[in-house]
């Protein structure tokens, strides 16, 4: 199969997951969608460790792996920790850092 | 004996130039040349700094010390005398003080005729005026100060005369004008006082511009600031050039001088003790524009232009001078334009060039005897008459102050010019001079004579003739021996100086060699300009003496002419000073500081203002909404991508 | 191996400040008196080292000590004097003990005394270290660094406006040292292309040929950054705010003091290093000076604040000192140092007396508050009086020594800058005379009644000031023996002469 339609894949997953992120205003969707635009690059680093013939990108990928686990932990926390204190998961709400 | 009348009469031509050659080496006598000033300056140090302990004794170390600088003087003298007359310029040099790249001006000091004529001067009246302090002062609660300062007056004076160049000179020449600031503002709690010495301060300054800028060109032309090196190649420079450095000069001159047009201060100097204005407005300071402008005559003689102009001014303020004392109520003020007017005679003959430097000296020595004289007597008077200086208020005084009346007597007709008192013979000596070359300035000298008839007479009739004027609290009585000898000496000096210096001591002989002297024959004899100067005298003494002798309004009356009202204002020097000078500077300063604040400063906060505006203003897009910011974030990777396709695809 | 002086030198303060911050806190007189034993053991030194200097040596710097700091790109910690140098160190290390003995009681209200006395003698550090640099990414760090203590003297201990006075300060002066920056890596990327490698080092600099286009661009990074420290016109209006809201020790450091490090920086760095550019922009710099001194009198003229006053006559004297270096004659330079160290003295003498004045008043700065000092407190009017005089430069007194030089540098070359540089004398007197006359004479104001005369720790402190004035107007030859050779050297690499007389030769020997 063409190793280019995986990066195109991953590409349209980018795409979603930032439309996501744009458009949606429930904190876990946006994380979600977060994810989604992760492991759109995931696909494209394995794509392009194939077509390249080396290693690099998959060992890129557990990286992004690694450092998305981590970030799922302290985001889940800090959504938890809004959703306890203003009953909302909306990410417009809490906007006091602002000018 | 050159120069003297007799000589004139007989219709001898003389013409010596004066001799210019290195100084002689001080030895004998003369090693201690430094001391004459370091007296009265250490007596000014130790009194100043010594606080209120020196109090007791202080005035009497300031008296100890100028004393014994005119003892030394007078050993100076004998010293002088004794060597040969082409040989009577030492020199002495103490260090080296400014040396930078060929530049060098050095501490030393030349003592030749010219310079012991003024140190004779200047210690022996100055230790009078000293000894007359001591009473004059006596209750004033500041009097170890004012000691103080008159000695470093008198140390800075005798700089200025005996320095060996131009540098050094200045210092003396700012040093006496320190001096006179603190003096004139002695009674500093007074605001006018204040007020005064501050202007003479500035006016003065204005004139040293013209000695600092005259020492720059001298140097620039010359290479060299040492007198003497200077005269030896003046005549070489171009005569434009010396014309510069002469009215450059002029204008130093016309500042400590209060020659036209920077006189005004002069007259509110007279805010000082009135042994200050003795000293320091009458006798010495302000004739060392006189001693400048003789001292720098081998560059005068190189350029006609500069000398007319001095001729000029001289008669200007000659006039000025002496109508501003006719005017006058107040007798100090009345005096100080006395002195503006002789000085104005010494200046006119200054400006004839060599056939008047010498009579402007002798002039300048008659004077600064019964001008300190008249002064003094003044004090005895204002001292008499509790602070009261307005002559409406004086008359009657002859009985009861007989000594005081007698040398103010001297005095007078001394400064009128009548033999033969001392300053006839000097005051002739420059209406001849004047003559010889300009036949206009003789005839101004002539009739200034006359005013000066006119106004010594008022003053003294006002003073001690007519009837008495007083307040009802006052009690006039004669001063105090220590005021009053000083008066008796200078009395006695103001009738015999004249003979004394011309027929004894051949004034004339003794200073050529530093001035030089060209005298031809007048087309008259000399008795006949001598007798219409005494006619045109003693008119003016006639007028003013029936005219003062009787009804003296105690107020000044309003309904007089165009002439003394401008006089009482001393000729509006001070509105024209202002007009012309004071209001565009302050306009000026109001002006620039306008700038400074709204448009320089204003510049530099209104940068400031923008970075902080502009941060104001981007800061608005920090909503605070999340998704915007991913909005932005990806619009600018969005933006990346663009470009990158745009460069590098095709 | 000789000893490093100049390195012992500059740590004896920087030891003081240490040994200071380890001191307890509550003992204020303890701190205060370690603080000016180790400024006074630092001016012993000075006078120590100043004994060793041999006037006649024709090695350009002496106490010259270097080691690699950044080999990398050619910076070393070098350090020695020329006779510029040395006289800039030891304005330094005399102004600091009086500073600290006339400031006893500045620090009263709470702040930390400790802090006030420590950054003084870092000040005292650093300025040692900038007017001894000999490389010049040295000389750079140490002249920003210089901003952060004068920063805290101003902001933390100064008036009641005094953070935006101390921010201006450090924004201003920043400007201007991230410029000379840019023209210092300028410079280093000039050397690496002449020489191959890389060098900061002020003797090799000065042997580069640069091409005059590069020249007048680096010329002009630096020029800013020293103008807006020196300052002169129009990069002035930091000054008054900066010696308005600072204490008046904090003033006399930074006039008297620091400022000097731009117009040093101009006759050090500038003249040598770029020599065609220097005579490229003399007339302007030389008409900025001019105006500079005229603006600077009649605009001090017009201050009702005695403090803003001294300020722009400091910027109308900086002029002179700009002016004398920018004539490129041996009488304008020489001058001009003269009237770098002259000009110190009489600042300290100024604004001490001022702050002395106004302790004893609650602080008032307004002129109009005062009078009749001269009755009150009549030791207190005299040192007013000289510091007056020392302003208006009264011949005798050091700065007339300086004026008079500058002004004839000027004339002999230009005569017309000469006359119209010449009128600021007058004014000079004019603004300076009206201060003492409202300050001291006239009826005791309000304010000025029943307060004490100078105390015996006050007139220690400004004892010192007035006698180097006087002894410095009245034999200045110690400077001129050591100033003299630099300058002729600094002209030398310049290549210019001096103007020959009309008639005669100089030095009148016929």
């Amino acid at each position: 199969m063409n190793p280019e339609n995986y990066v195109i894949l991953a590409a349209v997953l980018f795409t979603i997951g930032t439309v996501g992120v744009l458009v949606r205003r429930n904190a876990i969707v946006v994380f979600m969608s977060i994810e989604l635009m992760l492991n759109a690059a995931n696909l494209a680093f394995v794509a392009f460790a194939r077509m390249q013939g080396n290693l690099d990108g998959q060992v890129i990928a557990f990286f992004v792996m690694v450092v998305a686990a981590a970030e799922v932990v302290v985001g889940l926390a800090i959504i938890v920790a809004i959703y306890r204190s203003r009953r909302s998961a909306s990410i417009d709400e809490p906007n006091l850092l602002k000018y | 004996m050159i120069g003297t009348g007799a000589a004139r009469m007989a219709g001898e031509v003389t013409d010596v130039a004066p001799v210019i050659q290195p100084l002689a080496e001080a030895t004998g006598v003369f090693s201690f040349l430094w001391v004459l000033i370091a007296l009265p300056l250490a007596g000014a140090a130790i009194l100043l700094l010594g606080g209120r302990r020196t109090n007791r004794w202080g005035p009497y170390l300031g008296v100890f010390t100028v004393t014994a600088a005119a003892v030394y003087a007078v050993v100076l003298l004998i010293g002088l005398m004794g060597r040969s007359p082409d040989d009577r310029s030492v020199g002495q040099t103490l260090f080296e003080w400014v040396f930078v790249g060929g530049f060098t001006a050095p501490v030393a000091f030349q003592l030749d005729q010219l310079s012991m004529v003024f140190v004779l001067l200047i210690t022996i009246v100055g230790a009078l005026i000293h000894i007359y302090s001591l009473g004059y002062m006596e209750h004033d609660p500041d009097r170890r100060k004012f000691f103080g300062f008159l000695n470093l007056f008198i140390a800075s004076m005798l700089l200025l005369v005996l320095a060996d160049n131009y540098l050094l000179l200045y210092v003396g020449w700012e040093g006496v004008g320190l001096a006179s600031y603190l003096l004139i503002g002695f009674w500093q709690w007074k605001p006018s006082a204040a007020a005064a010495a501050k202007k003479a301060f500035v006016m003065n300054r204005i004139g040293d511009v013209g000695l600092s800028l005259a020492i720059m060109l001298i140097f620039v032309t010359f290479g060299t600031v040492v007198f003497d090196e200077v005269f030896a190649v003046a005549g070489e420079a171009s005569e434009s050039t010396l014309t510069w450095i002469g009215l450059l000069l002029l204008l130093a001159a016309a500042g400590k001088s209060a020659q036209f047009p920077l006189q005004a201060w002069l007259l509110d100097a007279m805010e000082g003790p009135t042994p200050v204005s003795a000293l320091i407005h009458a006798a010495t300071m302000v004739t060392a524009g006189v001693y400048l402008i003789v001292r720098s005559n081998a560059i005068y003689d190189a350029t006609v232009f500069a000398l007319t102009v001095v001729l000029v001014i001289g008669v200007i303020t000659m006039f000025l001078g002496a109508i501003i004392a006719s005017a006058k109520d107040d007798i100090k003020k009345s005096l100080a334009g006395s002195t503006m007017s002789q000085i104005g005679y010494m200046v006119l003959a200054a400006g004839l060039g060599p056939v008047g430097y010498v009579f402007a000296i002798f002039h300048l020595l008659t004077h600064g005897v019964f001008k300190a004289n008249l002064f003094l007597g003044a004090g005895s008077v204002i001292h008499a008459m509790n602070n009261q200086q307005d002559m409406r208020r004086y008359g009657a005084l002859r009985a009861a102050m007989m000594i005081t009346f007698l040398s103010f007597a001297a005095a007078t007709l001394a400064i009128m010019g009548i033999p033969p008192f001392s300053g006839f013979w000097s005051k002739d000596d420059i209406i001849h001079a004047a003559f010889e070359v300009s036949i206009v300035a003789g005839i101004a000298g002539m009739l200034a004579a006359g005013i000066t008839g006119f106004y010594m007479t008022r003053m003294f009739t006002m003073t001690f003739l007519g009837k008495a004027r007083w307040e009802d609290d006052q009690h006039p009585h004669e001063s105090k021996p220590v005021m009053t000898i000083p008066l008796i000496i200078l009395g006695i000096g103001s009738v015999f100086t004249g003979m004394a210096l011309l027929f004894w001591g051949d004034i004339v002989g003794w200073l050529v060699p530093v001035t030089g002297l060209k005298q031809t024959p007048l087309p008259l004899p000399t008795i006949v300009y001598e007798v219409i100067t005494l006619v045109l005298v003693l008119a003016g003494a006639a007028i003013a003496y029936v005219k003062y002798r009787k009804d003296v309004a105690v107020e000044a009356p309003q309904d007089v002419n165009f002439l003394t009202r401008a006089a009482r204002n001393s000729m509006y020097d001070d509105a024209i000073n202002n007009v012309l000078v004071v209001q565009p500077t302050y306009s000026v300063t109001r002006a620039l500081v306008g700038v400074d604040n709204r448009g320089i400063d204003g510049i530099v906060n209104g940068i400031a203002a923008f970075v902080a505006g502009s941060g104001n203003r981007l800061r608005r897009w920090q909503t605070g909404f999340a998704r915007s910011y991913a909005l932005a974030m990806v619009g600018g990777a969005v933006l990346v991508l663009v470009v990158l396709a745009v460069v590098r695809l095709p | 191996m000789t000893l490093p002086l100049l390195t012992i030198l500059g740590v004896i303060p920087l030891v003081g400040a240490l040994v200071l911050l380890a001191l307890p806190k509550g003992n204020a007189r303890l701190i205060k008196q370690v603080a000016l034993a180790f400024s006074i053991a630092a001016l012993v030194f000075t006078v120590f080292m100043g004994l060793q200097f041999d006037a006649d040596s024709t090695a350009a710097f002496q106490f010259v000590e270097s080691y690699p700091w950044i080999p990398a790109f050619g910076i070393s910690y070098s350090l020695g004097v020329d006779g510029i140098g040395l006289v800039l160190v030891a304005l330094a290390t005399t102004l600091v003990p009086v500073t600290i003995l006339a400031g006893w009681n500045d620090v009263e209200d709470g702040r930390s005394v400790k802090g006030y006395f420590a950054l003084i003698l870092v000040l005292e550090t650093l300025m040692i270290g900038v007017f001894s640099a000999t490389d010049v990414f040295l000389f750079y760090v140490l002249f920003e660094v210089m901003l952060i203590p004068i920063y805290f003297l101003i902001g933390r201990y100064g008036g009641p406006n005094r953070a935006y006075a101390a921010v201006k300060f450090l924004i201003y002066s920043l400007v201007g040292g991230l410029i000379m920056l840019a023209a210092l890596i300028g410079l280093y990327i000039v050397s690496v292309d002449q020489l191959g490698q890389g060098t900061f080092d002020f003797a090799s600099l000065v042997g580069l040929d640069i091409d005059p286009t590069t020249q007048k661009i680096l010329f002009l990074g630096f020029f800013i950054a020293f103008a807006i420290k020196a300052p002169l016109w129009p990069f002035h209006t930091w000054l008054p705010d900066a010696a308005k809201e600072a204490t008046p020790a904090t003033s006399v450091l930074l006039i008297g003091v620091l400022d000097k490090v731009g117009t040093f920086g101009m006759i050090r760095y500038l003249l040598p290093i770029f020599p065609t550019a220097s005579e490229f922009y003399a007339p302007v710099i030389i008409a900025m000076a001019v105006i500079g001194i005229i603006y600077g009198a009649l605009v001090a003229f017009g201050q009702t604040d005695m403090k803003r006053l001294f300020a722009y006559s400091s910027m109308s004297h900086f002029g002179f000192i700009a002016l004398g270096i920018f004539v490129f004659t041996s009488w304008g330079a020489t001058g001009s140092v003269v009237y770098m160290l002259a000009h110190g003295l009489s600042t300290a003498a100024i604004f001490l007396t001022a702050g002395f004045l106004m302790q004893r008043a609650g602080g008032l700065g307004a002129i109009a508050a005062y009078g009749g000092v001269n009755k009150v407190a009549p030791v207190l009017a005299g040192f007013l009086l000289f510091a007056t005089m020392s302003s208006l430069a009264l011949p005798g007194l050091a700065s007339f020594v300086g004026e008079f030089l500058v002004l004839l540098g000027t004339f002999s070359r230009y005569v017309v800058v000469g006359v119209i540089a010449s009128i600021g004398i007058v004014l000079t007197a004019v603004y300076a005379l009206r201060y003492y006359q409202k300050v001291a004479t006239g009826p005791p104001s309000p304010h000025v009644e029943g307060i004490p005369d100078l105390r015996g720790r006050e007139i220690t402190a400004l004892v010192p000031i007035v006698l180097l004035t006087i002894v410095l107007g009245v034999y200045p030859a110690p400077v001129f023996d050591v100033v003299n050779p630099a300058v002729e050297r600094t002209l030398e690499v310049v290549g210019v002469t001096d103007p020959v007389p009309t008639i005669g030769v100089l030095g009148g020997e016929q």
